[in-house]
Order: structure tokens, then C-alpha cells, then sequence
């Protein structure tokens, strides 16, 4: 069986009195795809900030690669190989597509500080590399983001992901904003990714899409995790039967 | 893995457009506008306005030591800020340098008023006044990004409580008088054409500090998109101490070379040098919204400024009417980078 990437257990997140997660027990395991699905508000996004850390979780454990994590940011995660493809992109539009890429992580000529020399040829170099293993086209590199359509831009941000993520690759909503063709596109690279066995977890209100890209999907309701589902074993009203509460797989939650 | 990839014919529209710079627009505008004086001249005045070399030099020469300025500025734009305290800081530095760069002669008998002359720190090296001006300069823009970068007032807010403080300071500093009687080594700061010299140095070196350096790639990136920045890992709070620290200093250098020129400091100098910066800037295509601009975007922006007001006095229009007219450009300047931030995002 595959090592397991990324464990959470009685993972739990309380803003306030507002229990917006409670207890997941969840898990990724080498080169494997999970779905995360659920209605507005039901923890999703919630346990993604709690494993990345951008938010200090109430409570539980967390594993990523074999070891007990407590990230105290987004880039203790990234420094430790798991990527996150933000809902809003997080890219600076003015800047052309190896400068996105290489933000915050820029290859140096030579080391002044601030001041350092940027080396934009290997940066570009390692960008092209980016964007072929991860099936990403983009017709002109030296463009900024601005000038580029949704598809591209998320393609961008992917690669992004792609090009450091060592272990885990973490997308919010990755089509969200796109029309269907730049969806298409944009699967297209999970696809790549599937195939060169990156993990990966997909949070997705697109059932068709989940059925298409995931190896397992989750469900998330009301903060609980209620139900956790190999592809194979389950179908599109199955899952809706889960996010709306008609069924559940945690006793727990279904005592709420 | 190329053959999953997908061919996307709508992206490809837009990206086949020519990448457009700003700074084009600028030089055509430049051009077009030393053609009307061009124009006008021989009409008006039966002269040429550009085929006069003393005209050009003068002109290049009035516009630098703002020039200097608003290569600072500049880069406080890219950042999405604005900085409104360099004509004041200008101001203080004069002052105060000065006051370190007096003779202890005049006409053959001691400079008894000399502000430090009790001290005894008169005929000091130029390197004093030099290093205390760029200090107090440092100073005043470190001050200025502390206080934008910590307590997220606005930079506008921020700067212009600078601006009246480092004006109080040019005041207090001698209580209004000016100083004067540099010494020969400091005068040489801002004589003939180094004003000029020194502003090519600073632009040349920003420029390549801003296209090729991780600041540069940083100050760009705070500008677009600030939450993009910190989520990539910038120290966006460091970075705006930085790039405020190094507008100041470059305020500095342009009240160095500013009382040297003038041979003499008043507390009142260098005022509105900060709004003829920012209309540099704005004039050569740096955008008030921040991300984008140059520093070779500002060096044409300057030009525009000089050919304006050298033109404008070439055909004898008053100094009123230019001051007015000058008012008008730079809201124009403003409504067009706001018009093309329009268009842009309907092309997106």
C-alpha cells in the first residue's frame, strides 16, 4: 500500500462558539487524488486553512510525510513541499508568467541581499520545464498575468504548485471562475498531475468533476467529515444523499 | 505529457496582441509636444525652439534636480503608495546640510555667522554635509515606511504629516533664517551640469536596481498585488520600509544638490517638488494604482515636464498661466492612467 502524504486526526477548528470543524480524521496517500465536497460552510475551506496554516487549529494532529507538523504559516507548509492553489489566485497580475512562478522563491546571480541579482534566464528555463510537465500552455511567457484568459491564469497558478510541491498539492475551487473550455483545460492539468503521481486534495462543488479526477471523494457537513468514499463504491446521488444529511457515515455528526 | 494539454483558441487572442509599453506613449507624447513648440516657435516667435543648445541644457537642468525626486517616487508608486513629504525633506536636508558646509571665510574675514561657528565646524570635508544630509533624507523615509508599513495608515496620511513635520524642522533648524557660504568643494555638488550627472547616476542605477534585482521584482509585486505578495513570503512591511527609506535619501540628494546650486538653504525650499515628481511619474506612464511604470517611464515624464515649462516661457507665456496650465496636465496625466486602467480591465 502507498505512504501515506498527509494524515489529519480529530482535527478540529472553533471560531468562537462556532464549531466550524470537529474531529477529521482524514488522510492522502502517495499519488492519490481526494475530493473534498460538501454545501457552503461546511468546513471545507476551514480544514484547509487548519492543515496548511494559515490558521492555528483548536485541536488534533496533524501528519505530513511521516512526521507530526504544526506549521505556523503557508510557507512553513510550502518549505516542507505541500502547495496550495488559492480560490483568489494569489498571483501579482503586472508580472509576467517565470516572475509568478518564482514570487517570493526568485533564482539569484549573485547574493546582495535585497539587492540580489535575479537570474531571469534560469528562472524562465525552469518555467518552461514547469509548465511542460504540467501541461500547461501559455503562448507567451513575457506577458503579465493580466493579459492572460481565467484558464491561463489558473494554469499559472497551478504550475506554480506543480514546479515546488514535492509531496501535495492543495486546490480550493480551482475552476470556480472559469467558463467550460478553460475548466476543460484546467482538468486537464490535474489529469497531468494524476499521471505523474502527485497528490493531490480537490475541493469542488462539480460533482461530474470530482467523479472525473478523484481516486476517493470526502464529504464534509456541518464541520463533521460524514463520509469518506472510494469512487468506485459510490455515485453522484449517493454523494448529494451525504452533503445534505441524508445519510452519514459519522454517528457523531448524525447525533447533532 | 504535452498531448493532454489542450489548445485554448480564445486565450490566444489576446495574447497575440503586442505587449504595448507605456513608456512608447510617453515618448510619443514627448515628441508630439516638442513639435507643437517647434511649430508654435516658427509661427509665433519666428524661432526655433529645439535647435538651441543653452535652451536644452537649461531645460534638462530645471528638470533634474526633481528628476532625482521622482526617481524615488517612482518607486513608491510601483508599490501603490505615494509619498508627498520629498519637497519638504528637500527643505530640511538643504538646511541642515548646509549648515554643515559652511566656510569659515567670506570676502577675506572670518564667518562669524556661520550656524555652527561657536563649534568650530566650518571648512569641514564635503563628505560631512554629505553623509548628514543623506542620513536626515534616510531617516525621514524610514520614518515614513515604519509608520505606512506598521500601522497600515494610508500613505497619503503618513507622508503628509511628514511633509509638514520635515517642513517644521527646515524652520526650527536656524528659526527661519537661511544659511549660506558654502564651502568650494560643496558647491561643486550642484554647479554647471552635475545636477544633471547626478541625476543620470541615480536613474541609471534604479533603473537596473528595479529591473534586475530581487527588490526590484518585489517592489513591483507589493504593487500588484499585496496579499499575492505576502502569500508568496515577501516581507511586504520590510520591503515598504525599503523602497520609503530610499525615496527619502534620493529627497536628500536633490536638497544637496539643490543648496548647492543655490548657494544658500531656506527652510521654504523644494516646495510642490513633490507633486512636479509625482507628475513626472504620472506623465511617464507609472500608474497611481501601482505594479507598473519605469524609471525610463519618469526620465520621459521629466522631459515632457521640461519641454512644457521651457516651451511655455520659450513663447513668452506667463509664469501665471503655466503654473495653471501645469495644474491641468497633471490631472490630465491622472484621468488618462485611470482610463487606461478602465480599458484594461474590460480587455480582461
Amino acid at each position: 500500500m502507498a505512504k501515506t502524504v498527509l494524515k489529519t486526526e480529530g482535527l478540529t477548528k472553533h471560531y468562537g462558539g462556532i464549531h466550524a470543524l470537529v474531529d477529521a480524521d482524514f488522510e492522502v496517500r502517495e499519488g492519490e487524488h481526494v475530493a473534498i465536497v460538501g454545501d457552503n460552510g461546511a468546513g471545507k475551506s476551514t480544514f484547509v486553512r487548519q492543515i496548511t496554516g494559515v490558521e492555528q487549529r483548536t485541536g488534533g494532529r496533524i501528519f505530513f510525510d511521516g512526521r507530526e507538523v504544526a506549521f505556523k504559516g503557508p510557507l512553513d507548509a510550502r518549505e516542507a513541499g505541500m502547495e496550495c492553489v488559492f480560490q483568489n489566485l494569489a498571483l501579482a497580475d503586472d508580472l509576467d508568467v517565470p516572475a509568478n512562478l518564482f514570487l517570493g522563491r526568485e533564482k539569484t546571480l549573485v547574493n546582495l541581499g535585497p539587492f540580489s541579482i535575479l537570474d531571469k534566464r534560469a528562472m524562465r528555463k525552469a518555467t518552461e520545464e514547469g509548465l511542460k510537465r504540467t501541461g500547461v500552455r501559455i503562448p507567451r511567457l513575457d506577458f503579465p498575468i493580466r493579459r492572460m484568459s481565467g484558464g491561463q491564469r489558473q494554469g499559472v497558478a497551478i504550475a506554480r504548485s506543480a514546479t515546488f510541491a514535492s509531496k501535495l498539492i492543495i486546490m480550493d475551487e480551482p475552476t470556480a471562475a472559469l467558463g467550460v473550455q478553460e475548466t476543460a483545460q484546467v482538468e486537464n492539468i490535474i489529469r497531468t498531475l494524476k499521471a505523474q503521481g502527485i497528490s493531490l486534495i480537490l475541493i469542488s462543488h462539480n460533482l461530474r468533476q470530482v467523479f472525473d479526477l478523484a481516486d476517493r471523494i470526502v464529504v464534509f457537513r456541518r464541520g463533521h467529515i460524514v463520509a469518506n468514499l472510494r469512487k468506485e463504491e459510490t455515485d453522484g446521488s449517493d454523494i448529494v444523499a451525504y452533503i445534505t444529511g441524508v445519510k452519514t457515515q459519522n454517528t457523531a455528526a448524525a447525533m447533532m | 505529457m504535452a498531448e493532454l494539454a489542450i489548445n485554448t483558441g480564445r486565450a490566444a487572442g489576446p495574447a497575440k496582441r503586442r505587449n504595448w509599453p507605456m513608456e512608447l506613449n510617453a515618448l510619443f507624447g514627448l515628441v508630439a509636444l516638442a513639435l507643437i513648440f517647434e511649430l508654435a516657435g516658427w509661427f509665433i516667435r519666428g524661432d526655433s525652439f529645439l535647435m538651441n543648445w543653452s535652451r536644452l541644457s537649461i531645460m534638462i537642468l530645471q528638470v533634474s534636480v526633481i528628476g532625482i525626486i521622482a526617481v524615488g517616487v517612482t518607486q513608491v508608486i510601483i508599490t501603490g503608495g505615494i509619498d508627498l513629504s520629498s519637497g519638504s525633506i528637500v527643505g530640511a536636508t538643504a538646511i541642515i546640510a548646509m549648515s554643515f558646509a559652511q566656510a569659515g571665510e567670506r570676502n577675506g574675514q572670518e564667518f562669524t555667522d556661520a550656524v555652527f561657528w561657536a563649534q568650530g565646524w566650518v571648512d569641514l570635508p564635503v563628505m560631512v554635509p554629505i553623509l548628514v544630509g543623506l542620513a536626515m533624507g534616510l531617516l525621514a523615509g524610514f520614518v515614513n515606511g515604519a509608520v505606512i508599513a506598521y500601522t497600515k495608515i494610508p500613505p497619503f496620511i503618513a507622508t503628509l504629516g511628514m511633509m509638514v513635520t520635515a517642513r517644521g524642522v527646515a524652520k526650527w533648524w536656524t528659526e527661519g533664517q537661511a544659511v549660506s557660504n558654502p564651502t568650494e568643494s560643496f558647491t561643486a555638488l550642484g554647479s554647471g551640469m552635475m545636477p544633471v550627472v547626478i541625476f543620470a547616476l541615480v536613474a541609471i542605477l534604479f533603473h537596473l536596481i528595479l529591473s534586475h534585482t530581487l527588490y526590484g521584482r518585489h517592489t513591483y509585486a507589493i504593487g500588484s498585488n499585496p496579499a499575492a505578495a505576502r502569500m508568496a513570503g515577501i516581507s511586504v512591511e520590510k520591503h515598504l520600509v525599503l523602497v520609503y527609506s530610499i525615496a527619502g535619501m534620493l529627497s536628500a540628494v536633490a536638497g544637496l544638490v539643490a543648496a548647492s546650486r543655490a548657494l544658500t538653504a531656506q527652510a521654504g525650499m523644494g516646495q510642490m517638488y513633490e507633486l512636479d515628481a509625482i507628475a513626472m511619474a504620472v506623465i511617464g506612464g507609472v500608474s497611481l494604482i501601482g505594479g507598473r511604470g519605469s524609471i525610463i517611464g519618469t526620465f520621459i515624464g521629466m522631459l515632457i515636464f521640461g519641454v512644457i515649462i521651457s516651451g511655455f516661457t520659450f513663447l513668452r507665456v506667463d509664469a501665471y498661466y503655466q503654473e495653471m496650465i501645469k495644474g491641468a496636465i497633471i490631472v490630465a496625466a491622472v484621468v488618462a492612467d485611470i482610463y487606461r486602467q478602465k480599458r484594461r480591465g474590460i480587455v480582461d
